[in-house]
């Protein structure tokens, strides 16, 4: 104890790191390699996936962790670069589903209409229901949009509109597997890389400003709620794309697609994977979507799995994984005297 | 009249269910998502004290308030206390602990019409011409002594008068030697064991069914929210203004309704007075 007492673990960060952050990236293979090696074995693994997956089941898996990919970035860009803490995944993926499904069912539009109009159509209806909440501080965001999937799913029921309780069927089919993989897996990469950017162009200070000092944001002549409202549309463009795909993958719109899965599952996976990253929670997924299919036995006591998960990680990790492996790739530590 | 006396009874419902909520945020500024879970998991335990342990029906009752008690204590040593100010983080831990409870209920396989609670007395009497059953008039009874000693506690006990010190003025009370943390845990405690007393309460008029636990943690979140969070008059206000809403709904258009009036009712309330009823100090804090 002693000892212990006496030494701490000091970080620096590693020399190839310090050379690739400046312009003198480029002054040699290693610091471009450097620089590549994580993007490029990110990109790699969801391009080779439905290679080499065994099986039409598994190919469906990755589509579906498409699907909770995207919900569980969008969780983490509104969560750790705007401060509004997003428990309804589900509302976006309801609203998205619903939105193309009634699009391809009752107006007879194909697919490639109907994902993008029920995208961009349901981010903007959830972005004005929402509306409300975003002129407030603390915990009325979560609890709002944690409310509204029930509140959906009570008002379905209740007018027995949209196909009431068994929702609506036979909606046109994705037209290959192929196809169905590889276009999420793009929208995924594109979300990734182009949310990353965001973030640290200048809309992307003003979200932190609103996150850390909102009164500083209102000081520099900026609308707050404003700014709060674009943030949530991005966020609910990918979770309503995530929708609208499941409802031309299935071939079937539900109540299902209301459950409170779509708005656990993308919590955890930021959690595990890493908070504040954007890349994190598609990590997490990468991780967490097959164990929970192997899980599939399991049935309700899946969600007791991940809540455990979750807890375990918040408590005693909360850096998730991919600062940690960041931390590791980027800085040496050493044990110094003090 | 039927509207008047079932409108006065699921109002105090709801100040049963939203009283322990609106303790322990007023407090501890945590939202207590485990209030729902709570709920279901007392009336749960005690029908396994009852049923499986034969135990007395008050003794079955007083063990699971206690455990429910005990779980918010240790949930708030053990967990919340670690991310306390990080409100991602506060949410998503008692949100997850939430999802615990009431997922692994589920897969116990927690519905149906075998999981009863007996009523406290099961007699039907007749208030102005209305019938209305015993369990309901208890449930009235306990919710209205829970506020009065709710109110007696808060104003004219030491302990009580340190919790409202924080609640309204956290810094100040620090430094008049309140512990903050203390005050938290008694209050997420308190908290918890009222949800567990609501949910041995009002269960009887049921069954077990572990949605409600979703839906009760709705309810106690949207009378709070109209109240004004963190202020108790505007909760029991609130309460009223909402429990009649929604018999006038459930009675006029269609009893699927109830839920729809509790979530229009934040809506309304965030559009058009944000800080609430009663929350009158609290606008420029939590309008940007």
């Amino acid at each position: 104890m002693a000892e212990d007492a006496i030494r701490r673990k000091e970080r620096l960060d590693r020399g190839v790191k310090v050379r690739s952050d400046t312009v003198y990236a480029v002054s040699s293979w290693k610091e471009i390699l450097f620089l590549l090696a994580p993007r490029a074995a990110l990109i790699a693994v969801l391009l080779l996936a439905p290679l080499f997956v065994p099986s039409l089941y598994w190919q469906r898996v990755i589509c579906i962790m498409g699907v909770y990919a995207l919900l569980a970035i969008g969780f983490d860009f509104l969560a750790h670069f705007v401060g509004l803490v997003c428990l309804g995944g589900a509302l976006f993926i309801g609203v998205g589903a619903y939105f193309s499904g009634c699009l391809n069912h009752y107006l007879g539009l194909p697919p490639v209409l109907t994902i993008p109009i029920g995208s961009i159509g349901g981010a903007l209806i959830c972005t004005i229901i929402l509306l409300p909440t975003l002129p407030l501080r603390g915990v009325y965001f979560a609890i709002v949009t944690f409310t509204y999937p029930v509140f959906l799913e009570r008002i379905i029921v209740a007018a027995d509109i949209l196909g009431g309780t068994d929702g609506i069927p036979g909606l046109s089919i994705l037209y290959s597997t192929w196809l169905s993989q590889y276009s999420i897996l793009s929208v995924i990469l594109l979300c990734v890389f182009g949310l990353r950017r965001l973030v640290n162009e200048d809309i992307g200070v003003v979200f932190r400003g609103v996150k850390d000092n909102d009164q500083a944001i209102r000081a520099s002549g900026l609308s707050v709620t404003y700014y709060k409202a674009i943030a949530v549309f991005f966020a609910a463009l990918m979770g309503c794309f995530g929708g609208a795909y499941l409802a031309h993958l299935y071939g079937w719109v539900g109540m299902s697609l209301l459950s409170m899965d779509f708005s656990v599952f993308p919590l955890v996976a930021t959690v595990v994977g890493g908070p504040g990253t954007i890349a994190g929670p598609l990590v997490g997924c990468l991780l967490l979507v097959p164990i929970s299919e192997m899980l599939r036995a399991f049935g309700a006591l899946r969600i007791v799995i991940y809540s455990l998960i979750m807890v375990f990680f918040i408590l005693f990790w909360s850096e998730g994984l991919v600062n940690w492996a960041r931390r590791k790739y980027e800085q040496f530590e050493r044990w110094v005297r003090v | 009249m039927e509207i008047l006396i079932y409108g006065l009874i699921n109002s105090m419902l709801l100040v049963l269910m939203a009283v322990g909520f609106a303790l322990a945020y007023s407090v501890s500024r945590v939202p207590n998502f485990m209030h729902g879970s709570l709920y279901v998991l007392a009336g749960y335990l005690t029908w396994v004290f009852l049923n499986r342990l034969g135990l007395g029906y008050l003794l079955s009752i007083l063990l699971s308030v206690g455990t429910a008690t005990l779980i918010g204590w240790v949930v708030y040593k053990v967990a919340v206390i670690r991310v306390r100010g990080m409100p991602v983080s506060e949410i998503i831990v008692t949100f997850a602990i939430s999802l615990t409870i009431l997922e692994f209920l589920r897969w116990l396989g927690l519905r149906g019409a075998t999981y009863v609670l007996p009523p406290f007395y099961s007699k039907t009497v007749t208030l102005l011409g209305v019938p209305v059953d015993s369990q309901r008039i208890a449930a009235v009874l306990i919710a209205a002594a829970i506020v009065l000693v709710l109110w007696i506690f808060t104003h004219y006990t030491k302990v009580g008068l340190g919790l409202r010190g924080i609640a309204q003025n956290e810094r100040a009370a620090l430094m008049l030697g309140i512990d903050s943390d203390r005050a938290a845990t008694l209050a997420l405690a308190l908290g918890s064991a009222l949800a567990a007393l609501a949910g041995i309460t009002i269960i009887p008029m049921g069954n077990i069914n572990v949605a409600t636990g979703y839906d009760v943690l709705v309810f106690a979140i949207a009378v709070c929210i109209c109240g004004g969070l963190g202020s108790w008059t505007g909760t029991i206000l609130a309460a009223f203004v909402i429990g009649f809403a929604q018999m006038i709904v459930v009675y006029l258009v269609a009893p699927h309704l109830a839920m729809v009036v509790a979530l229009a009712a934040i809506i309304l309330i965030l559009i058009f007075k944000p800080s609430g009823l009663f929350g009158r100090q609290k606008e420029l804090e939590e309008r940007v």
